[in-house]
């Protein structure tokens, strides 16, 4: 999958945008074309999605003779698309726990809240998170078949960063270390977890690993999904923080042990705090990428967002309006990380003027 | 006087030679080694036990077995009653066809756009920033889900959406003009093929010299050997037709066909990758100061000769490595066939593994194929970055 991040330098060469549409003659034939083909293509899907849609009704105003697309179908299948299988009266659980998830991501957004303390609720809140959706402390329990929709996706994501974290720093650490062995076994780790697909890796998740398990023990489906997307996730993170450990200057070792601080002192106060901050935007950037891939679950038949809104048109009372139903996943996908890439546009920005105080 | 030359000790030996190979901590590498092994074993044993509970043999002697399932499509001949082998065969050559593909395209398509945006053109920039935009931000399956339905949704071969009645849309597939040669078997497609792949490592090794950016050379010499091989068969008596697509009864016949799976697939990959490889062309391009432009205007360079002989060769120095792992991703992208229903080389691993319990052997045998290819790829690409580097950037 695409982990790939790039820095896009900004325009070497400012221009004056707007007197560019009619400054040539080519210019102005590539706009007029331009105009063309909008007009062209974006009548016709502004009329399926707007002028001729089905706003409200019910499914035979849908399959009416000349109708456009049918967020009727949307509106009906929201509740199923945002949740999928969990029991609608119970439903308010995961809608707490998302949206507080959401605030939580909106304040560690801010660079004035980072610290330790943040760490610290991050963990209360998933862990309050997973009781409420579990019902471990409320009952009645609800088992992981039947969680679905939006909170999977968010909840696996975020759980696979934030797990994949300390996995992905102690390799990073253990590649760049003199130990040729342990040097080896990151090496070895990093690779073949970017060097397969991720399909391959829930493939071992799903189908290997209850085979290499003791006998009668069971890992729950989504747990095993949960570890393969984290230790996919971990290697893709160690190579970003390995990227950010090069980039440190010499001297900061050397300082370090010139104060007598023994490996793990130096890792953990002056290594990793400055490694990692240059490397904050990057891993924004992953977590997207995490996001986008954890839609890669409803190939194992793990109901994500992406496969409840394919299961939602799977109705036979609303039978086929998958269009509808993917536009609706894509807009929410696309919300989030359009999102993210802006703020990480902005985190750059933000960490380089801050350096240079 | 004259200094005599003492023997002096013979250069470390063998234990101090290993102990600075091994690094510090030799007795807890080892350990953890040991510990990382047991791990493994338990984990082995564990299958084993599971595997023989389960009437299971290890091993690749499946790969010999008759398998009993179809395969929707592909450019190795197979049929159900076949080898297991052969199976996984034929899904390696649709993965290979279709990563093949998409790599060419999504370049094609993606340096387009990459220099299209810097063309100046503001409403033309937006468009692709907006393209870039929302293919980079929602799921690549989520996209060939998308695609699929959209091949799906196309008109009987019927009433076929035609291109100039050259190339037909239907949901039974895509149909294109192909390039038939009369009276000969596939075979005559070797030597074309030979000359291709003779002109690419000609223009490959120009690059990886490093030299410059001979993209009309290299152009020049594949449609020459291409040329001279079309007339040696037509003075041979084969002249090479178009073949065209017609409709005929319920179906389209001729030309190449590419099944609904196969093109949105490909459509899927090709769009999803044009996306990136835009953002590196036009990063790459940006990354070659202006000042570098300025010198080449003053030496009166022409536009076109600026960017073929100053900008292009620089920038391929960022680009290159960019590049190198886009095409990895689009190969492992290419995996998300199993979703939408292609035969590719995970999804025929899949079935094996469902019909004969093989579950182990046959995923190993993709993390394999998949790693070698990585490996491969990422040695080749070593090679080439030490060759183009900037000769002060390695020697830190």
């Amino acid at each position: 999958m695409t982990m790939l991040s790039l820095q896009v330098p900004p325009n070497a060469v400012p221009v004056k945008r707007w007197k560019l549409l009619s400054a040539h003659p080519a210019n102005t034939a590539i706009t007029l074309l331009l105009v063309a083909l909008l007009v062209w293509f974006g009548l016709p899907i502004l009329r399926w999605a707007l002028l001729d849609a089905v706003w409200w009704g019910t499914a035979d105003d849908c399959a009416a003779e000349a109708a456009g697309a049918c967020w009727a179908f949307v509106a009906v299948k929201l509740r199923f698309i945002l949740f999928a299988f969990y029991p609608p009266d119970l439903q308010w659980r995961p809608a707490l726990a998302v949206a507080a998830t959401l605030l939580l991501l909106i304040v560690t957004a801010q660079p004035r809240f980072w610290g330790r303390h943040l760490v610290a609720v991050w963990l209360a809140t998933l862990a309050a998170a997973w009781l409420l959706v579990s019902g471990t402390v409320i009952g009645p329990p609800i088992s992981t078949n039947q969680w679905g929709g939006l909170p999977i996706t968010l909840f696996v994501s975020i759980a696979g960063l934030g797990f994949a974290f300390p996995i992905a720093v102690v390799m990073a650490l253990a590649r760049q270390s003199r130990m040729r062995i342990v040097r080896s076994l990151a090496v070895g780790y990093i690779e073949i977890l970017r060097g397969v697909p991720m399909i391959v890796v829930l493939y071992v998740a799903m189908l290997i690993v209850p085979m290499a398990l003791p006998a009668g023990a069971l890992v729950d489906k989504l747990l095993r999904a949960q570890i393969g997307i984290t230790l996919f996730a971990s290697a893709y993170l160690a190579e970003i923080i390995r990227a950010g450990l090069q980039a440190l200057p010499a001297g900061q070792t050397d300082a370090a042990s010139a104060l007598g601080l023994t490996y793990w002192q130096t890792a953990r106060l002056v290594i990793l705090p400055q490694a990692l901050r240059a490397v904050i935007p990057a891993i924004v950037n992953l977590s997207v990428g995490i996001l986008l891939n954890t839609s890669l679950l409803a190939v194992i038949g793990i109901y994500d967002l992406l496969n409840a809104a394919k299961a939602s048109a799977t109705d036979p009372q609303w039978l086929g309006y998958y269009t509808e139903a993917y536009i609706l996943a894509a807009a929410i996908y696309f919300a989030i990380s359009f999102s993210a890439s802006r703020y990480s546009l902005w985190l750059e920005r933000y960490l380089r003027a801050s350096d240079q105080h | 006087m004259t200094t005599k030359i003492l023997p002096g000790p013979k250069g470390p030996g063998l234990l101090v030679k290993f102990s600075t190979w091994i690094g510090p901590l030799p007795f807890r590498q080892v350990a953890l080694l040991l510990g990382v092994l047991l791990v493994f074993w338990f984990f082995s044993a564990n299958t084993l036990q599971n595997m023989q509970k389960a009437n299971l043999a290890p091993g690749f002697g499946f790969l010999f077995q008759q398998a009993n399932f179809e395969i929707g499509e592909s450019v190795v001949a197979y049929q159900a009653g076949d080898s297991y082998g052969r199976a996984l065969l034929a899904g390696l050559a649709n993965t290979g066809r279709v990563a093949l593909l998409g790599c060419i395209l999504a370049t094609v398509l993606g340096v387009f756009l990459g220099i299209a945006r810097l063309a100046g053109n503001p409403l033309l920039a937006a468009l692709i920033r907006g393209y870039v935009e929302i293919l980079r931000g929602t799921p690549l399956l989520l996209q060939l889900f998308l695609w699929t339905g959209l091949f799906q949704s196309l008109p009987a071969p019927r009433n076929a959406i035609t291109v100039l009645d050259l190339a037909f849309l239907s949901n039974r597939g895509v149909f294109v003009p192909s390039l038939a040669i009369e009276g000969f078997s596939a075979i005559i497609w070797l030597p074309v093929l030979a000359a291709v792949v003779a002109a690419t490592i000609f223009g490959a090794r120009r690059l990886f010299k490093g030299k410059s950016f001979y993209v009309t050379k290299s152009a020049a010499l594949v449609t020459l050997a291409v040329g001279v091989t079309f007339a040696i068969l037509s003075l041979l008596g084969h002249p090479p037709v178009v073949e065209t697509p017609e409709r005929g009864g319920f179906n389209i016949r001729g030309g190449w066909s590419l099944t609904p799976e196969f093109a949105a697939l490909l459509t899927g990959l090709t769009i999803n990758a044009s996306a990136i490889i835009s953002e590196i062309v036009r990063s790459g391009i940006q990354s070659v100061k202006s000042g570098q432009w300025e010198a080449a205007r003053a030496l009166g360079l022409k536009p076109g000769q600026i960017m073929r002989l100053v900008v292009l060769p620089q920038a391929l120095r960022v680009i290159t490595p960019l590049m190198t792992s886009n095409y990895l991703d689009l190969t492992k992208n290419s995996s998300l066939a199993v979703a939408i229903g292609f035969p590719d080389i995970v999804s025929v691993a899949n079935t094996t593994a469902n019909t004969t319990g093989q579950v182990i052997e046959s995923i190993t045998l993709i993390m394999l194929l998949y790693l070698s290819i990585n490996l491969a790829v990422s040695a080749l690409m070593n090679i080439y970055n030490r060759k183009i580097a900037l000769k002060g950037a390695l020697s830190r």
